[in-house]
């Protein structure tokens, strides 16, 4: 008990030293400029919530079992099951139920599920560390954009050929790069993904540079413009209603739902190809591999391409979406959110993957919304005050959920691995 | 008759390292073959100079009578060789059904329900144990998917690197007697690399003995048992 407490207390001054600065100060607006506030009530609180906390971790501890990194039960096992059936429904209903506001965010949502499905292919089946994902996202948008804006296409002419473009791109990536494992191959695409921003942004005559590309078309529905005048080949016109701003967010949500569906569809049926098998032969023993004549060479290239491929779907719809890009999007911070998510739901997991992204993407947005409610609900000042601040705190909430994740659940949300094939039919005689 | 795997004047090295000397050796179709030596001596240098990794810097290799110096491993590979490499190497996370499908479908062989069938009649215990993840296997099991999911390509010349290596006494004889069986059964070809020489001449119809990277003898199993110097250096204290 003596030395529950002292670790408590040592706890509570690391607490201390963090968030005296970070809740004991705040900077106000006052009559000479910028004025230094003390709340030291609030950082006190603070400091002895994580005493009291480590301290009962600390005495519990004695009675429960470390978290056992071992295979589901089977109630988990059902649960999963109609885990995945049940957000699809939720994600095909979503935009007839909720405001603008939670369609566009269910939109960024699954702009990263699509992202977080591209990059497992080349990180979670085939095991290539790759940090600099953002790339073929930034050429799959500026592919469609510049095809757009200087020739006047479609973003469904667009759509593959941004795919095929990243795709090109993953490979001319893949081909220095093949002889490289971990660490070093994890350095090198991370340079890549830099390269690639620093030539947008530096190629003023093609990319317009760090202002980006502005007035990128938005997509049709079999011709159909989502404008706003209502008038002749429009969807509102059409259809005989009213044109709304909603009609063109939800449209685009449907689009990308469709587009991060058919990644999970493709992804699923390249797994249980031989080439999806030499995937994840290839990340759990490449002299293995090449012992029973797997060509290595191709094998990579082809997660590189595909991954790469699926990056530049979602950037041309990123580009369609936001109707501008600059190179301000692509930075590194987005690969690693990214490849954040594929570790956090567990390499190689489809189902994992969605559940990181929407807790790492949507979960902070769907919190400060629960405390807003909250605060509306019982009328107290303390919930208003947390959910204005929410966002502030986010890159700290970020790293406390990650580490709480790696904690409980090491490999990831998710980390049992479906077989590829079925129990071999017993031959009876 | 053209051999099965021929090698000659065969030299390999390791950066500055020379790993095999000049090698010379024949595997015949139907034979077992074996390689003794010491550690680091190059056994298993030469079987992976054999598969073109490394790649033997002179000399020639001739799979029935074809060049094969200086073709990628891939295609090695699929010319009817396999290889259950050292340390077995098998792939812990997908299942032995998985890992079977592996050696066949890496060798471009479309017809894998009947090789699956005729492997697992071989190894029972690998169709218990078909669903399990290939890391939960024993020892012994984990040697025997390692050398099924070799002849799931159905090779002509099977190249065994150490099966015995970790294994019980008990456990490794009941591999040699599965390699046995395979040979007198099927008329398959092997080159077989071991430490436990005694155990590799009694079940080899030649063998020879690598020293330094060099080969000093060769000879029948039987021939070699008996030489003086085998059992000086590689036989002490085995029950002969």
């Amino acid at each position: 008990m003596k030395s529950a407490v002292r670790d408590a207390g040592l706890s509570a001054l690391v607490a201390l030293g963090l968030f005296a600065p970070l809740i004991g100060l705040v900077t106000e607006n006052g009559d000479h400029g910028l004025e230094l506030r003390g709340r030291p009530l609030a950082a006190a609180a603070v400091v002895v919530l994580v005493f009291l906390g480590r301290l009962l971790m600390l005495t519990r501890a004695a009675h429960i079992a470390p978290p056992v990194v071992s295979g589901p039960s089977p109630a988990m096992v059902r649960a999963g099951r109609a885990l995945a059936p049940a957000l699809l429904v939720f994600a095909l209903v979503l935009p007839f139920g909720g405001s603008r506001y939670y369609v566009d965010l269910a939109t960024l949502v699954l702009t990263y599920i699509m992202l977080g499905w591209g990059l497992n292919v080349v990180v979670g089946l085939a095991g290539l560390l790759d940090l600099g994902y953002v790339a073929f996202y930034a050429v799959g948008a500026y592919s469609y954009a510049l095809l757009a804006v200087n020739f006047g296409l479609g973003f469904w002419s667009c759509l593959p050929l941004a795919g095929i473009l990243a795709a090109f791109w993953g490979v001319l990536l893949g081909f220095p790069v093949l002889r490289l494992r971990g660490d070093y191959l994890a350095i090198v695409t991370l340079a890549f993904g830099e390269i690639i921003r620093i030539v947008l942004n530096n190629w003023v005559s093609l990319t317009n540079g760090p202002n980006g590309i502005t007035g990128i078309p938005r997509p049709t529905l079999f011709g159909l413009r989502f404008s706003m005048d209502g008038g002749e080949g429009t969807f509102a016109g059409f259809f005989n209603m009213e044109p709304e701003t909603i009609q063109r967010v939800i449209f685009l949500y449907y689009v990308i739902l469709g587009l991060a569906l058919l990644t999970n569809w493709f992804t699923l049926r390249l797994r249980r190809t031989p080439l999806g098998r030499a995937w994840e032969a290839l990340r759990e023993d490449e002299t293995a591999c090449r012992s029973l004549g797997i060509n290595v060479t191709n094998t990579k290239l082809t997660a590189f391409a595909i991954g790469a491929m699926f990056g530049g779907f979602a950037g041309a719809f990123f580009a369609t979406r936001q109707a501008f890009i600059s190179p301000e999007s692509f930075t590194f911070i987005e690969s690693a959110t990214v490849l954040a998510i594929v570790v956090l739901g567990g390499l190689g997991s489809q189902l994992g993957v969605a559940l990181a992204a929407i807790v790492m993407v949507g979960g902070l947005e769907l919190l400060r919304a629960f405390l807003s409610f909250l605060a509306d609900q019982m009328g107290s000042p303390i919930f208003a005050g947390i959910a204005n601040e929410l966002p502030l705190y986010r890159m700290l909430i970020f790293g406390l959920a990650l580490v709480v994740v790696m904690v409980l659940r090491p490999r990831g949300m998710v980390s049992t691995r479906t077989p590829t094939v079925l129990l071999v039919a017993r031959g009876q005689g | 008759m053209t051999a099965t795997l021929s090698l000659g004047g065969v030299s390999s090295f390791y950066g500055a390292v020379q790993a095999l000397r000049s090698v010379d050796l024949e595997v015949n179709p139907g034979e077992i073959v074996t390689l003794i030596g010491a550690n680091g001596a190059g056994k298993s240098t030469l079987m992976m100079t054999v598969c073109g990794n490394p790649r033997a810097r002179t000399g020639t290799i001739l799979h029935e009578g074809h060049d094969i110096t200086n073709l990628p491993t891939h295609l090695i590979m699929r010319r009817g060789i396999a290889q259950s490499p050292e340390g077995r190497r098998i792939f812990g996370r997908m299942t032995v059904h998985e890992n079977l499908l592996m050696g066949a479908e890496a060798a471009g062989r479309t017809d894998t329900p009947a090789l699956l069938e005729e492997v697992l009649a071989l190894f029972p215990r690998l169709r218990e144990r078909a669903g399990q993840r290939g890391g939960t296997l024993s020892g012994g099991e984990q040697q025997m998917l390692a050398i099924a999911r070799a002849l799931m390509s159905r090779p002509r010349l099977l190249l065994l690197d150490e099966p015995s290596l970790g294994l019980a006494p008990l456990v490794a004889r009941q591999i040699f007697g599965a390699i046995r069986e395979l040979n007198q059964r099927t008329g398959l070809t092997v080159l077989l690399v071991e430490q436990n020489a005694y155990q590799a001449l009694r079940l080899a119809h030649r063998g020879y003995v690598l020293v330094n990277g060099a080969i000093t003898m060769a000879g029948t199993g039987a021939e070699l048992l008996a030489r003086p110097e085998v059992r000086a250096a590689y036989l002490e204290g085995a029950h002969a």
